[in-house]
Formats: C-alpha cells, sequence, structure tokens
C-alpha cells in the first residue's frame, strides 16, 4: 500500500527528483518537475496531517528496521504542520520561480537552481519529519548546503560573500549541533528522538545534557538567526535570487524553530529547560532584545529586501518569545506564527522578486511612484505589511494575540507592552514604504514599468491571499497550531 | 576527575577551539574554511572517542572475540565526514568564485571593495 | 428579507458598492449615480431594520470564528441602530455634496475617492452592528486604514505630513492601549459579548477597572480625549467632504459610539457607578471640551476651528456617559446623533465657502452671507445647535446631558456646560455676525454649485427638524438607557 509509505515518500521523492534533474540539464524540464514534486508534497503533507489527525502520531521504520535501532521516522501534530507549512510554502514558489528564475540566472544554470531547490525541499522536509537526532543533522546539511548554492546564485556579486558567511556560520551551527547530540548520545545511548526523550528522563548525571542543551541551543539558534546569531541572515537574504530569498524566509528559519521546540519540549522538557536553566529568562530577553532592534534596524533600511529581512529577525525574535513563554498561550502564538509569519514574509518577498525583476532593484529609492506603475503589487506588500504590524482581520493579528495573552498570564506587563510597542515599529518601516510608493512620482522613465507577469503575480497573492484569509478564519492554523502545543506540552508531562 | 582517563576529550576540547579560533581570527577565505575543517574533526573525534574501546574489535560475532567496539558512531561520522567534505567543496568553489568577482580572497580587502562601490553608486 | 440577511446586507451593500464604482471608473457620471445608488440602498437597508430593532428585537448573525471563543459577529442593539442610522442617512446627503465639491473643484482620483469612502461606510456599518469587542477592534482599525488614502487624498507633502499624525495617533493608541485592553478583558472575563450590565463580573480589582477604563479611553483615539486629539485637526487637510462624513459622523462617531458601547455593555453602568477608580473620567473629559474649545477660539482657520469644536463636542459626549447616570447615557446617546446633523452642516458650508470663494480663513468672511445667504443660513442653524440654543436639536441632547449632571449633582459638570456654551458661543457667533453684518470685500461670487448648496440645507433642516420630532433616536436612546 502505497498511503503505508507516504512519510518515506514525503522525503524521498524531492530527494530523487534532484539527480533527475541533473541528468537532464533542462531549464524546463527541471522546473516542471520541481512544481510537480512540490506539490506532491504538498498533497503527501495533508494526507499525513489528516491521518494524524484521525488516527494519532505514525511511525514509520525506514528499511523496517524497529525504532530505536533503525531510523525511524514519526509524524506527530507539531511537525505534519510543520510540513504543512514547507511544502506549501514549495508549491507556492516552484511556479512563480520560472519566471524569476528566467530573468536572474543566464540560461546554463537554470536546472542546477531547481535541482538545488529540490534537495533544499527534501532536506526541509527531511528535518521536520525525521525522528532521529543524526538523520536530522544529515538533513540539515543537506538544505543548508543546497541554500548556500542558491544564494552564491544571486546576480549580486555580494551574494558570494553572503553565501560563504552563511556557510561557515551555518557550519558552526550544524557543528555545534552534532555535538550536543553527541551528549546526548554518550548520556543515553541512543538517537531516536522519541527513545532520547524518555531515556533522559533516567539520566541522574545532568551536566553533560546541560552541555548538550547549550550546544544545541547555540547550534540551531544560529541557524534560525536567535538575536544575537542573525547576521548571516540580511546579506543572506537580500542577495539570494528573488524566490529563493521567499522560500528560506518563510520556510528555512521555521523548521529550524521547529527543532528547537522538539529539542526544548519533547526531548529535554520544561522542568529542565525552563527549571534547572533560566532559559526562558535568557530566551525572552534575547527575543525582546531580537524584536526592537531588528526592527529599529529596519526602519533605517535603504533596500526593501534588507529592510524585511531585517523584519523577520524581528518576527523571529516573536516566535521565540512565545516559547519563553513556555505557556499554553504563548507556545500556541509561537506556533501559530511559525505559520503566520511564513505566509506574510513569503508573500513580501515574492512580490518583491517582481519589483526586482521589472524595476532592476529592491533600493527603497527605486521604488518611489511604485503605486503608479505596479498597483497590484504595492497594494500586496501593503496588505502583507499589515500582517506584518498585526492590523486585526489579517494573519499577524491572530499571533500577536496569544502572545499577549501568554505575558498577560505570566503577569509579564512590560512586556505586554514591548510586544504592541514593537507592532509600532513595524508600522514605520511598512510605512516608509508606503509613502514611497504612493507618494512619490515615479521616476522618469519609469513610466513604462508594468506589472510583474502574471505567473509571478499570482502566486505571489495567493499567499497576500492567505494573509488575510487566516487572519478572519483561524481555524486551520489555530487547529494545528493547538494541537501542536498538546504534543509539546503535553510531552513534558 | 580523572584527567589522564579522559585525555581524548581534552584533545577533541583543544581541537575544538583551535579550529574555531581559526575561523574567527583569520581573515583569508581559505584559512578560514581550514579551521572550519579543523573544527569539524573535533567532532569526529568525540563520537569515535566515545565508541571506542581499547582492545574490542569490530563485531563479529565469533568465540574468539569477548569484547566489540560499538560500530555505531564509527558510522555516524562517515557520514560525518561526507557532510564535511562535501561543505569544504562548496567552501572552496564559492572562494573561487569569489576571488574570479573580486580579485581577492581577504575579507577586509573584499569588504573594503564594497564599500568603494556603495560611496560611488 | 429576514432581519439578518438585512444585516449581513448592510454590511455588503457598501462593498459591492465599491466594486461597481470601481469598475464604472471611466464613466463619471454613472460612477456618481452608483455612489448615490450604494448610498440610497444602505439607507433602505437599514431603515426596514429600524422598525424591529423599535421594536425590541435585537437581529444577531456569525460571520466567521475568528479565534476559539469569539466569532467575528454582528447584533443590532439599539445605540448601534442610531448610529448606523445617523451615518446611513447622512451619507447620502454626503453623496451629493460630494459630487458637487469634486468636480467644482477639479480633484483628481475621484474613483479612489468614491471606493475607499463606500468601504469606510462598510467599516462603520461593521463598528455599528458589531456583536463582540473583537468584532469592534477589526472594523475600527479597518477604518482607521481605508480612511487614510481619503485623507492624504492631495497626495502633498502636507497631506502626507496629515497623514503620518492621522495614522500615527489613531494606530499607536488602538495598538499600545486598546488592544492590550481587549485582551485584558479577555483574560478576566473569559467573554468578548457586549452583554447589558457588563460582562467584568468580579474578576479585576477596583484598580484594576479603574486602569482598564483608562486603556479603552485613551485607546479609543477616534473619541479624540485629550491629550490624544491632535488627528483630528491634522486630517483636515483632506477634502471637505471627507472632513464633513468622516471627521464629523463616521469616524469621530465610532470613537464616542465604542465609549458609549464599552462603558455600557463592557463595564456595565451600574457595576462602576460610584466607584472611586473611575470619577477621573468626567475631569479629563470637561478639560477637553473646554481647553479644545479655547484652542478653537484663538483658530483663525475656520476648518482648523471646526476641527477643535468637534474635540470639544466628542468629549459631550464622553462626558455625559462618564457621569454613569441612565438621564446622562441617554443625553451622550442623542449627542452622537445630535452633533453629526449639526457639524455636518457646518463642514458643508465651510466647503461650499471654499469652493465658491476659495476663502478659508475665518477672518476673511466679512459679509459672505450676503453673496451665500443659504450656505451662512444653515451655517448659522449648525451653530446654534451646538451651543444648544433651541429649535435646533443640539439644545435636546445638551438638556438630557445636563440633567443627568443635575441627578447625579456633579456642580463642576453643570459648570463646565454652561462655561463651554458660553465658549461655543464666542467662537461661533463672531462668524455669523461678520458674515451678515460686515460689508463684503473681494471679488463677488455666489452660491457654491446647487448640489453642495442643496446638501447643506437638507442638513440644516434636519437640525433644526430633530428638534421638533426627536421620537426616533430619543426612543432608541431610551431603550439603551433602560427606561
Amino acid at each position: 500500500m502505497i498511503a503505508d509509505h507516504l512519510p518515506a515518500l514525503q522525503v524521498v521523492v524531492p530527494l530523487l527528483a534532484a539527480p533527475l534533474m541533473l541528468l537532464v540539464r533542462r531549464g524546463g524540464f527541471a522546473w516542471l518537475l520541481a512544481t510537480l514534486v512540490s506539490w506532491t508534497a504538498l498533497a503527501i503533507a495533508l494526507a499525513l496531517a489528516f491521518k494524524v489527525r484521525e488516527a494519532g502520531t505514525i511511525s514509520y521504520a525506514i528499511g523496517n528496521w524497529p525504532p530505536p535501532w533503525g531510523i525511524e521516522y514519526r509524524v506527530d501534530a507539531l511537525n505534519s504542520f510543520v510540513l504543512v507549512l514547507v511544502s506549501l510554502v514549495a508549491s507556492v514558489v516552484a511556479p512563480y520561480a520560472r519566471a524569476s528564475v528566467a530573468a536572474e540566472l543566464p540560461r546554463e544554470q537554470h536546472y542546477l537552481y531547481f535541482t538545488m531547490f529540490s534537495l533544499c525541499l527534501a532536506g526541509l522536509l527531511g528535518i521536520s519529519i525525521t525522528g532521529d537526532a543524526f538523520n536530522l543533522f544529515v538533513f540539515l546539511e543537506i538544505s543548508s548546503l543546497s541554500t548556500y548554492v542558491l544564494i552564491a546564485l544571486g546576480r549580486n556579486r555580494r551574494g558570494l560573500l553572503a553565501a560563504y558567511q552563511y556557510l561557515v556560520l551555518g557550519t558552526i551551527g550544524a557543528t555545534f549541533y552534532i555535538i550536543g547530540v553527541g551528549l546526548l548520545y554518550l548520556m543515553t545511548g541512543t538517537l531516536n528522538l522519541a527513545d532520547l526523550a524518555q531515556r533522559l528522563r533516567e539520566v541522574h548525571e545532568i551536566r553533560p545534557v546541560l552541555a548538550a542543551l547549550a550546544f544545541i541551543t547555540a547550534g540551531v539558534g544560529l541557524k534560525l538567526a536567535l538575536f544575537p546569531l542573525h547576521f548571516w541572515l540580511p546579506n543572506a537574504y537580500a542577495y539570494a535570487p528573488s524566490a529563493i530569498t521567499a522560500f528560506l524566509a518563510a520556510s528555512a528559519t521555521k523548521v529550524s524553530v521547529y527543532v528547537l521546540l522538539r529539542f526544548y519540549f519533547v526531548i529535554f522538557g520544561v522542568p529542565l529547560v525552563f527549571g534547572r536553566l533560566p532559559m526562558a529568562e535568557v530566551l525572552i530577553t534575547l527575543s525582546v532584545l531580537a524584536v526592537v532592534s531588528a526592527s529599529l534596524v529596519a526602519v533605517f533600511q535603504r533596500d526593501l529586501k534588507r529592510m524585511f529581512a531585517y523584519s523577520s529577525v524581528a518576527q523571529i525574535g516573536y516566535i521565540t518569545l512565545g516559547m519563553g513563554l513556555a505557556n499554553k498561550a504563548g507556545l500556541t502564538g509561537a506556533v501559530v506564527h511559525l505559520f503566520n509569519h511564513g505566509i506574510t514574509k513569503g508573500a513580501i518577498f515574492l512580490l518583491l522578486g517582481g519589483v526586482a525583476l521589472r524595476v532592476g532593484s529592491t533600493s527603497l529609492a527605486r521604488a518611489a511612484g511604485l503605486a503608479r506603475t505596479m498597483p497590484l503589487t504595492s497594494f500586496g506588500i501593503v496588505l502583507a505589511g499589515m500582517s506584518l504590524i498585526g492590523i486585526p482581520g489579517t494573519a499577524g493579528f491572530v499571533s500577536k494575540w496569544y502572545l499577549i495573552l501568554g505575558a498577560i498570564e505570566h503577569g509579564y506587563w512590560g512586556l505586554a507592552l514591548l510586544l504592541v510597542v514593537s507592532s509600532l515599529i513595524a508600522v514605520a518601516y511598512v510605512w516608509r514604504f508606503v509613502e514611497m510608493a504612493y507618494f512619490r512620482e515615479p521616476e522618469p522613465g519609469a513610466a513604462r514599468l508594468a506589472e510583474a507577469p502574471a505567473s509571478m503575480l499570482v502566486p505571489a497573492w495567493i499567499m497576500v491571499a492567505a494573509c488575510v484569509y487566516f487572519g478572519l478564519d483561524t481555524s486551520f492554523p489555530l487547529e494545528g497550531a493547538r494541537s501542536a502545543v498538546t504534543v509539546l506540552l503535553g510531552g513534558a508531562r | 576527575m580523572n584527567l589522564t582517563g579522559n585525555y581524548s576529550y581534552w584533545v577533541t576540547i583543544f581541537i575544538m577551539i583551535a579550529g574555531l579560533y581559526i575561523v574567527i581570527a583569520r581573515g583569508n577565505l581559505v584559512k578560514k574554511l581550514i579551521g572550519l575543517g579543523i573544527f569539524q574533526t573535533s567532532v569526529y573525534l568525540l563520537y569515535i572517542g566515545a565508541g571506542k574501546i581499547i582492545g574490542g574489535t569490530a563485531p563479529i560475532l565469533s568465540p574468539a572475540f569477548s569484547t566489540y567496539s560499538n560500530p555505531l558512531p564509527h558510522v555516524l561520522i562517515l557520514t560525518a565526514i561526507v557532510v564535511g567534505v562535501a561543505t569544504l567543496a562548496l567552501g572552496l568553489a564559492i572562494v573561487v568564485r569569489i576571488r574570479e568577482a573580486y580579485d581577492s580572497i581577504e575579507e577586509d580587502e573584499i569588504l573594503e571593495k564594497d564599500r568603494i562601490e556603495d560611496a560611488g553608486g | 428579507m429576514s432581519a439578518d440577511t438585512l444585516l449581513l446586507a448592510a454590511l455588503f451593500i457598501p462593498v459591492l458598492g465599491a466594486l461597481a464604482i470601481a469598475a464604472c471608473d471611466r464613466w463619471p457620471d454613472l460612477r456618481e449615480t452608483v455612489t448615490l445608488l450604494t448610498a440610497a440602498a444602505l439607507l433602505l437597508c437599514v431603515l426596514s431594520l429600524l422598525g424591529p430593532v423599535l421594536a425590541g428585537a435585537q437581529p444577531q448573525l456569525t460571520l466567521v470564528q475568528m479565534l476559539p471563543g469569539i466569532a467575528l459577529s454582528l447584533r443590532i442593539e439599539p445605540l448601534g441602530m442610531l448610529f448606523a442610522l445617523v451615518a446611513s442617512s447622512l451619507w447620502v446627503v454626503n453623496s451629493i455634496y460630494s459630487i458637487g465639491y469634486m468636480r467644482a473643484n477639479r480633484e483628481a482620483h475621484q474613483t479612489r475617492f468614491y471606493v475607499c469612502f463606500a468601504l469606510a461606510l462598510a467599516c462603520t456599518m461593521g463598528i455599528a452592528f458589531s456583536a463582540n469587542l473583537l468584532t469592534l477592534y477589526l472594523f475600527y482599525e479597518a477604518l482607521t486604514l481605508i480612511t487614510y488614502p481619503l485623507v492624504t487624498h492631495h497626495g502633498d507633502d502636507e497631506a502626507r505630513r496629515g497623514g503620518r499624525l492621522y495614522l500615527g495617533y489613531l494606530l499607536t493608541t488602538s495598538i499600545v492601549f486598546l488592544l492590550p485592553a481587549i485582551v485584558l478583558t479577555w483574560a478576566a472575563a473569559g467573554t468578548l459579548e457586549f452583554t447589558a450590565g457588563g460582562i467584568l463580573g468580579s474578576g479585576l480589582s477596583n484598580a484594576g477597572i479603574g486602569g482598564l477604563l483608562a486603556l479603552y479611553m485613551f485607546g479609543i483615539g477616534k473619541a479624540a480625549l485629550m491629550p490624544f486629539h491632535r488627528w483630528l485637526p491634522a486630517a483636515m487637510v483632506a477634502p471637505t467632504p471627507v472632513s464633513a462624513l468622516l471627521h464629523a459622523v463616521a469616524v469621530v462617531k465610532a470613537g464616542v459610539f465604542s465609549v458609549v458601547k464599552v462603558i455600557v455593555y463592557v463595564f456595565g453602568v451600574e457595576r462602576i457607578s460610584g466607584l472611586a477608580s473611575v470619577d477621573w473620567l468626567p475631569f479629563v473629559a470637561g478639560f477637553t471640551i473646554i481647553a479644545a474649545s479655547i484652542v478653537a477660539l484663538r483658530s483663525d482657520n475656520l476648518k482648523r476651528r471646526l476641527a477643535y469644536s468637534t474635540v470639544s463636542q466628542l468629549s459631550y459626549v464622553v462626558l455625559s456617559v462618564s457621569l454613569l447616570a441612565p438621564l446622562s447615557v441617554l443625553g451622550a446617546a442623542l449627542h452622537i446623533a445630535a452633533h453629526a446633523v449639526s457639524k455636518i452642516t457646518l463642514f458643508f458650508a465651510a466647503g461650499a465657502i471654499y469652493t465658491a470663494s476659495h476663502k478659508t480663513e475665518v477672518s476673511q468672511l466679512d459679509g459672505i452671507g450676503r453673496r451665500m445667504p443659504w450656505t451662512m443660513g444653515a451655517f448659522a442653524v449648525g451653530a446654534l445647535s451646538l451651543i444648544g440654543i433651541p429649535p435646533a436639536v443640539g439644545f435636546v441632547s445638551k438638556w438630557y446631558i445636563f440633567q443627568g449632571a443635575a441627578a447625579t449633582g456633579h456642580s463642576l459638570v453643570m459648570l463646565v456646560l454652561g462655561a463651554s456654551a458660553l465658549l461655543n458661543a464666542a467662537y461661533f457667533l463672531p462668524i455669523v455676525y461678520v458674515a451678515f453684518f460686515r460689508p463684503p470685500a473681494g471679488a463677488d461670487h455666489g452660491e457654491a454649485p446647487l448640489p453642495m448648496v442643496f446638501a447643506l440645507c437638507l442638513t440644516a433642516t434636519l437640525t433644526v427638524g430633530l428638534f421638533f420630532y426627536p421620537q426616533i433616536p430619543l426612543a432608541l436612546a431610551r431603550q439603551l438607557a433602560g427606561f
């Protein structure tokens, strides 16, 4: 039965598609295959999510080696949610990429681009689905290596240095992670995540475990751009090809957040992370610094892609803030923001890809009068920007609601105030775009500019529509988040 | 604390820190990658050191052997070495492209060129 | 049609109208016809809801489950009905006026103007009929954003500055104060539904209630309680029809409407009356009334003077509801309607003066009443109403507010009311005086275009008419106050 092998297929399909593209060496074919693969992945992810909701956690033994000896793929409410997010973003980005890539890369690189895209997708899905700590590392590296290549493909030569820096930091992060896993392995003799969680309860020599926690936090923190480990992110996002920026912003950091969630709440457990160590205080402090400082930096950026890249650092701060709150409302806010920020940033970067295509640059100054020349693109950015701010009726509002509720439940009044004040900083940077696009005259000669091609505009607007839709009818992301939180908090007790 | 008994860990930590130091302190992009490689090597040692039992053999069931080393860390590290090689290769490839684009592999020179470009454009 | 369908229609007629207006971009005549038709349809829709509501029905409709336990839902209660009635009927008049104004002044982007206008009305209906705080908040924010393009209509630097202030004040207050207040209410009460008698129960200490009230009162920035009033004069950079409808009717009234609604249905008048932690509110409102009147007195720009007069009049509503007596709540509700018709007349007149003579300052108005007798006549009616002189509707609402103050024994409030009436007279009557009794100066001109004059005469008539026939608003206000 093919339905029984869905967990394996989730990863194998994009993984096998990549070498196929490499063999055929045709850009058009690679694009078609990448699109099909993404859609298949989405279908599988949805099927898995449905199955998980019906029948509970799915455990799949790779090669029929029973866990904890063999590698287990384990799908529960938490990672099926992440799988849906990643494959959803991929299936929107893939059709979009064709026109964008055609404009940004030389012809002979097209098939490479889609090969790397499929590999990256396979890696991200693998990270999310696997139940094995070392397997997770391998997928982490698969997705990272392909990401470095994709960033280096960017038109600007600065993309090379950005890719290099990301490579160095990313490798350090992954190595830290594997050191942490090694320490855990030394203490427990297992790499299976579920098994690890059980056996860690019986470990009495706590110090190596704490060291492992520190290594994993630093390692994964680097990958998810936890403040102050975020320095690779703005350059990487700014110089990567447009479609890749959208894909990475919407999925890669989110998957790393998932890894951290999994380790904190399921494997180490709340008593250890938040009881023995002051991780709540650390996380909240770092998140607050991220939210405030990165938002402020975003206000003063002169390039739109960089502006929204810094905004990503801030928005990741919201997610880690919810983690630090570690109560039901806070975690719901974190998980739902994972999704909401994914679609919001995805929408913005997809639209900016259209701007890059038509205007030739994403600098703020060149966006003057953009509303005149590219009205749909501009309006889309404004709508998604409102979701970043957290205006009610957009997805961002839902996350903010839960985060504030979480802060209030703890009695952290200052934090609640900070959350709302930081939204105002978001207003400031979104409004810099609005005033530039709507109140300036287009540059002379810009009048000929047209909207982005439909193949780019439609996927981007699907994301924008999702931002609004999931702000009004929140049942899908919220139900997903709530059952994910049950996994997180249930696993801890 | 048994210092001599845990000496493999001391070596591991020394290599780890040394590698990390090179990555941070060197401006030459190739040297940074060398540091990165050294840094990753420490992990190999961490796993292998833990899996090795002195006098132990590979897990081949035979009446001649009674102690076995844990093979799993070896397998894992084989994978990690492959990953490390791939990372190094990719890193070097990017450095080659950087040299083509900037005519330099010194980080400060490259950043200086970017600054000049910013000021000029 | 059933009441539920009508309720939905009230929300969607303006939205559909906006789409139709956008589609008619290239045919201005058709576009303006569609605008008028939409406005008329909305008024009809609201009017047909009036009967059931007067009979005591409260039609209800849930649109979508937004958060667990909190739906996006609509329900009509008397105050919302009153607000919707005021807004929808004045939109019809305003549309007539807009057509005259926008054409005579050759404004650009007229389609965008009418589209945003219609959408703003949809938001207003949403606010008026909201069944819970979250729905109210959603439409409240949407109204801020959709009116931003209207405020910055001219698109120049001045408009941008005004827009920044407008958005800055309204978003800051609503995000920093109102949103936490709503979350706090949810955390304390477990519900956000507007319920007669309030929902807070005993979940909060008295000091907590006082703090929450402060969050709400300053969070609802559209009520322009000092020190968060500066957006209102800043928004006067907008074309006059926008100032008229949005800043005399929809936006500011959405503010005071929310204030009344929150106090009556979230806090509960009886729950908080007599609490020491809430008795600061009349003082803040009273201060705003006097201070804004003094600023108005010193403003030479006509629209700015009207804006500050609005700030002051809005605080009448806040002051009177904060007295927490049934009579004063009734007065507050009535004043929402009374101020709307009076102030829109004044703005219409200001716009007509600008269109006919391009005069914007009070000091330029010598003798203009002789050239524009209809306009200035209407202006005089509006001014009398706001001062509180019969036969104008302003007298009715002030009468109830005064009675409420007397019933609660607030002598200071009565003093404020008296002083403010004098101040109102001091900044309005000189305009009327110079317009009619000074010799005219400068080039001769006649009245503004006919649609504008027609519209402002209509609202002036309404101002007087409601004095003689206040039955409908009075009945609704009585239902609200529980007589």
